[in-house]
């Protein structure tokens, strides 16, 4: 299971940097999803299917008001190529890149094996949440009893966001 | 912005009451199977999306159902605060508390106030993932029209 979830998580990658450098908006909007898609296949090779059904929606209506958008906006994006002759931004690059990997193994060495890791507070809620809840989906259990202040506060992210996007969007006002 | 020919009409007119019934499915029963508010609502809004974008925009007259959609996200969200704060007035006074009587696990009424959580916020959810492509789609007529 780890070399197929390798196999997806090197095709996001691949498919994150080519939204960065295509030629047009559309077509980096259609690379960007595959980041989405790649994450419901992993979300089900981990049994994770709420997760999985969250994130295929949300990803599929996403695409969908994105390229409803950009469909008719200018598609060509002036492209500066990148002077080769810039030796300290290279090296800058190279430097964070191999500092950054090297840090990233010593953070988790030190963490459980893959797929082994199970803390105190998640064998409680396990064991326990069918009875105190009497919701027969844990994880709805948790995500609206257990953990209710979270669910709370991504409900009002979502307002927040809303109420962002419609002051920056509305031209005239309303009559 | 324009809609799009009649097969693609007729498609959506055949589809999109079935994504609707089958948004409100994964809501009400998101104590029982996966899913819940957040996916459910997200399914509900895309029904009315793909309504709007197969029929061009002035099938439905967009500000006043920009208006309805940002009131029943507001409700929403505020029926789900009420529930939350009215654990603080019954049984052992602390907020989330899940205070209506449990029932048999398993079971489509059952759980106490999940349900109720779920429900209001798959309102919300839908209403404001319908509110964000409103105003993106108003913005683009009144650039365009200016």
């Amino acid at each position: 299971m780890e070399l197929a979830l390798s196999v997806i998580l090197v095709l996001m990658i691949l498919g994150a940097l080519f939204a960065i450098h295509a030629k047009d908006l559309l077509s980096a909007v259609i690379s960007c999803s595959i980041v989405g898609y790649g994450l419901v296949i992993c979300f089900l090779l981990l049994r994770a299917p709420d997760l999985a059904i969250v994130q295929i929606v949300v990803e599929t209506i996403t695409l969908v008001i994105m390229v409803a958008v950009v469909l008719d906006s200018t598609r060509q994006e002036p492209f500066t190529k990148p002077d080769p002759h810039d030796y300290v931004a290279i090296a800058t690059a190279l430097l964070l890149i191999v500092s950054v990997f090297f840090l990233l193994k010593a953070a988790t060495g030190s963490l459980d094996p893959f797929g082994e890791g199970s803390m105190r507070m998640a064998k409680h809620y396990i064991e326990g949440a069918a009875d105190k809840t009497g919701s027969a989906n844990l994880v709805t259990g948790v995500i609206f009893d257990f953990r209710g202040y979270d669910t709370l506060g991504e409900a009002t992210v979502l307002v927040t966001a809303v109420l962002g996007a419609l002051t920056i969007l509305r031209i005239r006002g309303k009559k | 912005m324009k809609g799009m020919t009649l097969i693609v009409k007729k498609t959506t007119q055949l589809i999109a009451g079935i994504v609707f019934l089958y948004g409100i499915y994964i809501i009400v029963h998101g104590h029982l199977t996966p899913g819940g508010g957040f996916a459910g609502g997200v399914i509900v809004a895309g029904s009315f999306i793909l309504l709007i974008l197969a029929y061009g925009s002035d099938f439905m007259h967009l500000t006043r159902e920009e208006t309805g959609s940002t009131i029943t996200e507001n409700l929403g969200i505020l029926l789900a605060l009420m529930i939350a704060l009215a654990g603080m007035i019954t049984g052992i006074k602390v907020f989330f508390f899940n205070w209506l009587p449990h029932g048999t696990v398993g079971e489509l009424v059952s759980a106490g106030v999940i349900p109720l959580y779920n429900i209001f916020v798959g309102m919300e959810v839908a209403a404001s993932i319908l509110t964000i492509f409103l105003a993106l789609l108003i913005f683009k007529e009144e650039v365009t029209k200016w």
